[in-house]
């Protein structure tokens, strides 16, 4: 009994500090996308570089992708966008560059300042799409394996280290497959 | 001059709770009440402590509108919150839905309370117990005593 009144606060000193210290480190408006391991949503959207083309979500299926949600008035996508830059270039995976609510002129001037990662740029001007992609804090990035299944998403700037510890693996483990 | 000014101050507080939502195209007062009670209900993600029905960021005025929509499609609530479940997660609900990964969040506080009854109850006899036995103590030293406490 004597050892109880001990034992019972620490315990629950104990597992409250645990629940606390585990929430320390997170982002909390970084929120589990429920679209992992859902198809891609279906998208029939202009490309931004040429006003005759379209881009389909139908026409991409076969390969492994990225989808990269940006626009020209994204302060974090201008920080983002050496990396992706760098990626392209490596040519690892073609980059779809979904351009969520811009101004197609102001988009297509981004692109020439600071160069173009994007094998297709589908123009999302009311945001519909992006409504569909679960969108809410550009950027964002979506792996698309082979199959048009969504493997991950990424809320805000992609990173060396994310594209190392996540989009890589997930895209040899899918390529193996 | 005091009283124009906080006449002044109650009209820019007026003017900034009308300005946050664009007014939509009600066809009655039903139509706009089924709105705003399903709007109060679902969380805005860009300000998550808004819902949909307070924020003014961009994203939730599409949101408005794609709730609207399907309204004006004949969709039921139930099939306007799935609709945006499927897309954002559970987190956009403002009442998340009892399952596996909510039984923590709905019956934990029940519990917290529960255990915290518990205590003070088995606190509050123990001391009441020990302060009988004091006094019981007392009053049998007083009566060896031939004393009265």
């Amino acid at each position: 009994m004597k050892a109880l009144r001990f034992a019972v606060p620490l315990a629950v000193f104990a597992g409250l500090a645990v629940l606390l210290y585990s929430g320390l480190g997170k982002d909390p408006s970084i929120v589990p996308s429920p679209l992992i391991g859902k198809p891609v949503p279906d998208f029939d959207l202009p490309e931004l570089r040429d006003p005759n083309a379209r881009v389909r979500a139908s026409a991409l299926r076969g390969q492994p992708y990225l989808v990269n949600v940006w626009g020209s008035w994204c302060v974090t996508c201008r920080v983002e966008h050496p990396l992706l830059m760098r990626f392209a270039a490596e040519r690892k995976l073609p980059i779809v560059g979904l351009n969520w609510k811009d101004e197609p002129e102001e988009a297509r001037r981004w692109l020439k300042q600071y160069g173009d990662p994007y094998a297709h740029i589908p123009q999302d001007l009311d945001g519909r799409t992006a409504i569909d992609f679960g969108v809410y804090k550009a950027p964002e990035s979506f792996l698309v394996g082979a199959d048009g299944i969504i493997l991950f998403k990424q809320v805000g700037p992609l990173t060396d280290e994310i594209l190392a510890r996540d989009v890589l693996p997930l895209l040899a483990k899918g390529a193996a497959r | 001059m005091t009283r124009s000014v906080l006449a002044f101050a109650l009209a820019l507080l007026l003017s900034g709770s009308v300005s946050a939502i664009d007014p939509m195209p009600f066809r009655d007062g039903g139509e706009e009440r089924r709105f705003n009670a399903l709007l109060a209900e679902l969380r805005c993600m860009v300000c998550q402590n808004q819902s949909l029905a307070d924020s003014d960021a961009g994203l939730a005025r599409d949101l408005r509108n794609e709730v609207f929509e399907l309204m004006r499609d004949g969709k039921s609530d139930t099939e306007i919150r799935e609709f945006l479940v499927t897309r954002y997660g559970d987190f956009v609900l403002y009442r998340p839905p009892v399952k596996g990964a909510t039984l923590a969040l709905w019956f934990g506080p029940i519990l917290v309370l529960g255990g915290g009854s518990l205590l003070l109850l088995t606190t509050l006899r123990r001391r009441a117990r020990a302060l009988r036995s004091l006094k019981a103590a007392n009053t049998h030293a007083a009566d060896d005593k031939g004393e009265i406490a």
